[in-house]
């Protein structure tokens, strides 16, 4: 049986678990078994409506002590349950909480990892997963050598289906072990979609002078519904939040349409973005390396483009 | 307290990214290693700074790798820490990297243990949260500020769209990241001193592999970039609509 962890916060599920539900349900039937979900904490989301990524059983465990995440208990609850209901693959997203506590996981049940994985397992021969190395610069294709598996999958790397279904929801009982840490406060960032999370990213860097043209790009990223994100020197220079910078020391992001302003391209910015499904580059400079990493490109006046780009995107929006 | 900090060698981040025999092995000629970043500019400079707070404070250095990883544990030592040990085998599993440094966590009864929070290379996050299993401590992961009053450790860590604060008790396991201390550069005392410094070469304990490189691949090359005309926004929205399908 496949066992796919679904991650929730705020007692609601994160948008990460939609994408390893499929990839778990997919998984299961080029196995030949089934899938089956594992969420710990109340949720506010229907449990049962999960069975349309392709699920057929939730198991939840509610108690007190499982509500908020503790690396610690969350191992050992998750490893306990996937003992309790036999599960021979365990799914993760490789998102923050998971790469928390998977590869912890893996240890509890002796089993093989791969984290950051790309795609399905080939499992014609052997258990082999094709991970992203290098910050996303190759692949390394990884034989799991232990009869448990456990696979973290990258984010966006995989895509949601659904299908008609609804699961069955059952409580599970594992011992829960007293708390490790205590979580003394919780600030999000209100209003704002988080970075990891954005189906679009406008991003922008030195190109645009100062933290005062920050104003049509904030604009740009609220007529697309996307997250506004940093070069490192924009947010070195305070000109931007930190939690805005992606890179390879800030955040890495692979969202579905990454639009870069100003923004020259080095590696180490490349090694935040590279997984990105679309990369548009708007730059003056025809030379910035960022052209060779896009697929759309955009040669001139970035206080001229973006403006432009906005008023072209709510024509089409109101045509549309 | 007792600190130890898990240092990694990595390709440095502009390094060519190639493959030799039969795409199974990463191509070493020409490239140059540093510490990796994390390792260096988070983790072992967030331990120098609490040993400036508390000078009895102690630090030891790990790493897992061949004769070749010294000059990268020596330019360690040269930023800070108190003797290094490297354990004397090159692996690409990381359960068996994390139960090397478990065993040498286990006899040095370490208070508080830092990893960054990945290494560059093969980007797999596993350190921290094995070491964290295999010695049975709280783990936090991708820390970006660190405190410590006495035995309590108040931690910030990053979440999805924010930030959350907790309070653990040591020991613990974090993986450190971007915001807990400033990057900084080996001065000439820190070069000298490191030589003399104790390097412990320890032989590695026997761990059966969980996992196995099969081979690596390059992504395919982007076709080439499709220039828009800056005066023609309208193009660029009707491509990013029907022919990327992303808006």
């Amino acid at each position: 049986m496949v066992l796919v962890f679904i991650d929730q916060a705020e007692k609601q599920i994160k948008k990460s678990a939609f994408e390893v539900l499929s990839y778990g349900a997919a998984l299961a039937k080029q196995l030949g078994c089934a899938a089956e979900a594992l969420v710990l904490g109340n949720v506010n989301d229907d449990l049962a409506a999960l069975g349309k990524y392709g699920v057929t059983k939730v198991h939840q465990v509610s108690s007190e002590g499982v509500q908020h995440f503790d690396a610690k208990v969350y191992t050992h609850v998750i490893a306990a349950a996937a003992q309790k209901t036999g599960a021979s693959v365990i799914i993760f997203a490789h998102s923050i909480n998971g790469k928390a506590i998977a590869p912890a996981v893996a240890v509890k049940l002796g089993a093989g990892i791969v984290t950051g994985a790309s795609a399905l397992p080939k499992t014609d021969a052997g258990f082999t997963v094709t991970k992203t190395v290098f910050s996303g610069k190759a692949f390394a294709s990884i034989q799991i050598e232990t009869p448990i598996k456990v696979v973290a999958l990258n984010q966006n790397s995989f895509g949601v289906f659904t299908q008609e279904g609804n699961a069955t929801v059952e409580a599970i009982d594992v011992a829960i072990p007293s708390p490790s840490i205590k979580i003394t406060a919780t600030e999000l960032v209100k209003g704002e979609i988080p970075l990891t999370e954005a189906n679009i990213v406008v991003s922008a860097g030195r190109g645009l002078k100062g933290p005062e043209n920050w104003g049509m790009i904030e604009t740009l990223a609220k007529t697309l519904g996307a997250a506004t994100a940093c070069s490192r020197p924009v947010s070195d220079s305070d000109w931007r939040p930190h939690h805005e910078h992606v890179g390879q020391t800030g955040l890495q992001i692979a969202p579905n349409l990454y639009i870069a302003v100003g923004i020259s391209g080095a590696i180490q910015h490349l090694a935040g973005v590279n997984r990105s499904k679309t990369i548009v580059v708007i730059n003056k400079d025809p030379e910035a390396p960022f052209f060779k990493a896009a697929d759309y490109g955009v040669i001139g006046d970035a206080f001229e483009i973006v403006p432009a780009l906005n008023e072209a995107i709510l024509k089409s929006k109101a045509g549309a | 307290m007792k600190v130890l900090v898990c240092i990694s060698k990595t390709p440095d981040t502009t390094a060519k990214i190639a493959f030799t025999e039969g795409n199974t092995k990463f191509d070493e000629n020409g490239v140059q290693w540093i510490i990796n970043p994390y390792d260096e500019w988070y983790s072992l400079v967030r331990a120098i700074e609490l040993k400036e707070q508390d000078a009895t404070t102690i630090i030891h250095l790990v790493t897992v790798g061949a004769a070749d990883s010294e000059p990268i544990i020596r330019k360690a030592l040269a930023l800070g820490g108190d003797e290094a040990i490297r354990v004397n085998i090159n692996s690409n599993d990381s359960f068996e990297v994390a139960s090397q440094i478990a065993a040498i966590a286990k006899e040095g009864a370490y208070d508080l243990i830092f990893t960054g929070k990945e290494t560059i290379d093969y980007n797999s996050a596993c350190i921290g949260s094995m070491l964290s299993a295999l010695l049975d401590m709280p783990f936090v992961s991708s820390a970006n500020h660190f405190e410590l009053a006495g035995n309590t450790a108040k931690i910030k860590r990053e979440i999805e769209g924010g930030e959350e604060t907790c309070e653990l008790n040591l020991p613990a396991v974090i993986s450190c990241q971007k915001g807990m201390a400033e990057q900084r550069i080996p001065n000439m005392r820190g070069i000298m001193a490191a030589r003399t410094k104790p390097l412990k070469i320890v032989e590695p304990i026997s761990v059966t592999a969980t996992t196995t490189i099969k081979n690596f691949e390059l992504p395919a090359a982007k076709t080439g970039v499709k220039l828009v005309d800056a005066n023609n926004m309208d193009e660029l929205v009707r491509l990013l609509k029907e022919e990327a399908k992303v808006i």
